[in-house]
């Protein structure tokens, strides 16, 4: 027995480590933004402030329009999620639970979207978004990403693994194939739909490369955007207020990871696929 | 009514399969929005990203001419492009193994059954989750040459600073760092859900065998895992030739492009030199990169994964 507890314990020492390494950053990043001007820029570097300076994060919030920025991702982001559920749900339904010409074919296409890097679409679609005039605007940020092969994909998993007697019932009643989605399928979907709508918020509130292609003006820019400005307007003089508006852009997703994190593990290992 | 009843009740016949029309009809209307959208932003632009690569097009210069495949040429033999190339190679030979072997190694260890699972996960999950901005910002601060804490426990240990970022023969092993770092977690969950469905019966049939630890993780655990291990290497190769946001918050390519990335090669071709022709055949090249990787490691590994 005693061998086993010694092993348990080097286990959790490793681990604990291993731990203290992956939780370093961010305790970094709270320390520093608190912690006033002179405690930042002391030499060697203090690892906590003397007390806490909360006014770093009213000072990072009004250095830049942060308000806007903010406003910004939660829009793109909510619209996009909002999209993608209904999209996804009604393509996803037809590709489960109806036959029509044309559907294994129109499946492997979608699927194969997924295998395309996205920087062979991006130069076209900006050329195509700057044709219609909507770079710099919502529709840019919004428009390309309302549909989605992984949603798609993920729903129509587990719309299959509903049984089919339902629908035979309901198609009995004269129910139509959109009442039947809607009032049938999508409640008992719902672990599936939550974990849709998690994992595309999450991953549109921290999308980068296409906000900065597509927003010039600073009212369009995104938080994320909005932070790597931020960061290179004032990268090596104001660290507090960095950290501040670095925790700004972080503690949304980090709330919405601790209510939901059991379901958006299980989505990631269940489809294998990262933000 | 009674024509539209008639109408949607009619069948039709499609290579030989028979399908109902207003099921048909149905279908499409509910796949409408989907369609649309991937032929506007994903198969039209595929399209059209070929077409421009063998075109002179530039943004701001509306002469178009047909180059044909000069661009690819060009690009091919370009030194920058070359450099950017190696620097990748770097960054994905830096970021694969360790990252790997090392989630390898912590989702082992979480998996003996010694309680606290989901705390740790948790703890290891966290960079996942946070924005890639963010986290650099962070280490920007832990790199500071100056007034960053790895400088200063180097000075405790009594070596000398360093200039991290700002040091062309560091700035990549820099970022490969604060990569790894990042995606460890989603590594060890994905090695944790192949752990899990080994049967246990496998290794009880090994103890009985008299099987050690290590013959164990040698007989048992890798061969049942490598199905596992060739995912994460896939998603890791495709994911590693595709790193910008990084390089572009910490040290925009530099210093003297020793992080300049094929991403971030094409983003300067074509977002700030706005030469969308060039740019598109670069992204076709990385494409082909991208694929060619991805189908040898199905090739070479079709030997040595084991399914069930």
């Amino acid at each position: 027995m005693g061998k086993k507890r010694l092993e348990r314990l080097a286990i959790h020492l490793v681990l604990v480590a291993g731990g203290m390494l992956m939780v370093f950053p961010f305790l970094w990043m709270v320390s520093t933004s608190l912690k006033y001007p002179d405690e930042v820029f002391s030499y060697p570097p203090r690892w906590f402030p003397s007390k806490p300076n909360w006014g770093n994060y009213i000072n990072a919030w009004n250095s830049a329009p942060f308000g806007r920025f903010f406003l910004n991702s939660v829009l793109t982001s909510g619209a996009v999620t909002l999209a993608q559920l209904v999209t996804c749900s009604t393509a996803a339904f037809a590709f489960a639970r109806m036959r029509f010409p044309g559907r294994e074919a129109l499946f492997v296409a979608f699927l194969g979207t997924m295998m395309i890097p996205h920087q062979v679409t991006m130069i076209p679609n900006y050329i195509i978004l700057s044709k219609l005039g909507w770079i710099d605007t919502y529709y840019a940020l919004i428009v390309p990403f309302t549909a989605g092969a992984f949603g798609i994909f993920l729903l129509r998993q587990f719309f299959l693994t509903i049984p089919k007697e339902l629908e035979d019932a309901a198609t009995i009643d004269g129910c139509s194939y959109l009442r039947f989605l809607v009032s049938i399928m999508l409640p008992l979907s719902r672990p599936a739909l939550s974990a849709l709508a998690l994992f595309t918020f999450m991953r549109e509130w921290n999308s980068y490369t296409w906000p900065l292609i597509v927003t010039n003006s600073t009212n369009m820019r995104t938080l994320q955007v909005g932070l790597r400005f931020f960061i290179s307007q004032e990268g090596g003089n104001l660290g507090h207020l960095l950290m501040a508006a670095s925790m700004i852009a972080t503690v949304p997703v980090l709330i919405v990871f601790f209510l939901a994190q059991e379901q958006l593990i299980e989505a990631m290992t269940a489809t294998g696929l990262k933000g | 009514m009674r024509d539209r009843h008639a109408l949607l009740h009619r069948k039709i016949t499609v290579f030989g399969s028979t399908y109902r029309l207003e099921e048909t009809l149905w279908s499409y209307i509910l796949l409408m929005p989907s369609i649309l959208v991937f032929s506007v932003f994903t198969f039209m632009p595929v399209i059209y990203s070929a077409w421009l690569s063998l075109h002179r097009w530039n943004l701001m210069d509306p002469t178009t001419a047909f180059v044909g495949i000069s661009n690819y040429i060009s690009t091919l033999g370009s030194p920058d492009f070359r450099q950017a190339f190696w620097n990748t190679l770097y960054y994905s030979l830096g970021t694969i193994p360790a990252g790997t072997v090392l989630a390898l190694v912590i989702a082992i260890l979480l998996n003996q059954k010694i309680g606290g699972l989901s705390f740790y996960r948790t703890v290891y999950f966290l960079p996942v989750v946070t924005s890639m901005v963010a986290v650099s910002a962070v280490w920007m601060w832990i790199y500071h040459p100056t007034y960053g804490p790895l400088n200063s426990l180097l000075d405790v240990l009594g070596l000398a600073p360093q200039k991290w970022l700002r040091d062309p023969k560091l700035a990549m092993a820099c970022i490969i760092a604060m990569s790894i770092w990042k995606g460890l977690g989603y590594n060890i969950v994905i090695f944790l859900a192949g752990l899990q469905n080994i049967p246990a019966h496998l290794y009880e049939a090994a103890q009985v065998d008299g099987a050690g630890k290590w013959d164990c993780f040698r007989y048992v655990t890798l061969p049942m895992l490598s199905p596992t291990v060739l995912f994460i290497l896939i998603m890791a190769v495709i994911g590693s030739f595709q790193v910008f946001t990084q390089v572009h918050v910490m040290t925009q390519g530099g210093p003297l492009g020793s992080t300049t990335v094929l991403v971030y090669y094409l983003y300067q071709k074509a977002f700030q030199r706005l030469e969308m022709g060039y740019a598109s055949a670069t992204a076709y090249i990385l494409f082909i990169c991208i694929f060619c990787l991805t189908i040898a490691q199905l090739k070479l590994s079709r030997k040595r994964v084991h399914y069930l």
